[in-house]
């Protein structure tokens, strides 16, 4: 073999690095995701330079399945995905269509298979999302249309593997059984990353690029108390990581708009400030107290 | 008889590959790509049944060598046509349109002549 390539050259080239960082940035916490991303990156970019070579090979299935509890950034990595196999080559277009169960099965028998296909002609090119994909198979029902979408998503994704990648998402221990119960997917599906849940430290950093992505800041007493909410909220059902957040702050914000119509008259610093009163007014201390009270019983 | 229609009708039929270059190029353009089939394809014969909807949202051309692949399996004695529709306004109609597939043995035309009053001679393509 003669000739050699410089890696690093090449990385830099195709602007994947900036992309990396960006997720780096951009994305708290995540470390398996982003180290698992990374992987993907370098592996395609000695690709590109083995292609260089002259060394032909086959480009590699990059079908993924993201596994993680609701609000832990899944749809959100999942664009990036879109773009980052872009820069790379590996998808021609770059777009990302997301779907869910309603969008590929049909309603009788006969509707299932041109449904599918159309999502998947649109996806050609880009990445195919399908969200909660789990719900795809019904064995509660063997008439189900789910198990005919099934098949041919997996005949496309053997079959036109340099076309689109597709990449399934949701709750890790029910995409266990959707697997098992149809290994000929789970062996298509050549990554499973699992995205784990937020600290609240990691919460805390999200909470500060989101107010600053709403044109707001925290006053220091609003994020003492933003601290001990998300504790407090993380140990309640229905906890989803971010989105609980972004819920927390959008009532926050009517909260603050009613305080500050309250007011009457306020300057620009009142208008962009969340005080600790207006996220202390949480029912989830309410409910926190309650228990407390509860514990020490009647006095 | 080789039947001739449309855009590239001097060229000899483009190869798959080359069908999906001139589809990225209209999908650049922002044109919908679509596909259609006969078995008249009569120069006169507008009307050819349409092998689904227009691909509105397609985004790369191997959702349409897809389709072509489906219709052709479909209709093998057919022959099938690619259109791209361009929506903008003032132009509002086909940009490109060729033909993409055709049966093994082709359909044969011939000339006909017909004496009218006077002497007067029309002449008119039929299917032979």
């Amino acid at each position: 073999m003669c000739g050699s390539i410089d890696l690093k050259a090449l990385l830099a080239e195709s602007g994947v690095g900036e992309v990396l960082d960006e997720l780096d940035r951009e994305l708290v916490g995540l470390v398996p995701v982003k180290t698992r991303l990374r992987e993907i990156a370098s592996l395609l970019v000695v690709d590109k330079a083995r292609a260089a070579l002259g060394v032909e090979g086959a480009k590699p299935a990059l079908h993924m399945c993201f596994t993680g509890n609701p609000g832990t950034g899944k749809t959100t990595v999942a664009m990036r995905m879109a773009a980052i196999l872009h820069r790379l080559g590996h998808v021609r277009k770059g777009h990302l269509v997301a779907v869910t169960r309603d969008d590929l099965v049909g309603q009788y028998i006969g509707h299932t298979a041109p449904k599918t296909r159309e999502v998947l002609k649109r996806a050609m090119g880009g990445v195919l999302f399908i969200d909660e994909a789990y719900y795809l198979y019904r064995p509660e029902n063997e008439r189900d249309y789910g198990q005919e979408a099934i098949e041919i998503l997996m005949q496309v994704m053997e079959n036109q593997r340099d076309d689109l990648v597709v990449i399934f998402a949701g709750y890790k221990s029910r995409m266990d059984t959707f697997f098992q119960s149809n290994p000929g997917l789970g062996s298509r599906v050549a990554h499973h990353i699992d995205f784990p849940d937020y600290s609240v430290a990691e919460l805390e950093a999200i909470a500060d690029r989101m107010v600053v992505g709403l044109g707001l800041r925290l006053s220091d007493a609003a994020r003492q108390a933003l601290g001990e909410y998300l504790a407090l909220r993380r140990q309640q059902a229905n906890f989803a990581n971010a989105r609980s957040l972004r819920n927390a702050l959008d009532r926050a914000r009517l909260r603050q708009a009613r305080r500050l119509l309250e007011a009457g008259r306020v300057d620009a610093a009142m208008l962009m400030t969340i005080e600790a009163e207006d996220i202390r007014a949480s029912r989830v201390f309410d409910a926190a107290q309650a228990r407390d009270t509860a514990r020490e019983g009647p006095c | 008889m080789r039947i001739t229609q449309g855009t590239f009708s001097y060229l000899p039929d483009l190869t798959d590959e080359q069908t999906a270059r001139q589809v990225e190029y209209a999908l650049e353009q922002g044109w919908a790509v679509s596909l259609e089939y006969t078995d008249d394809p009569h120069p006169r014969n507008v009307y050819w049944e349409m092998w689904g909807m227009p691909m509105f949202d397609l985004k790369d051309a191997a959702g349409m060598l897809g389709e072509l692949r489906e219709c052709r399996k479909a209709h093998p004695d057919c022959y099938i046509k690619l259109n791209a529709f361009d929506s903008t306004r003032g132009f509002e109609t086909m940009r490109m349109s060729f033909i993409v597939h055709r049966p093994p043995v082709e359909a044969r035309y011939k000339l006909r002549r017909e004496e009218g009053p006077a002497r007067l001679v029309r002449y008119t393509i039929e299917r032979a």
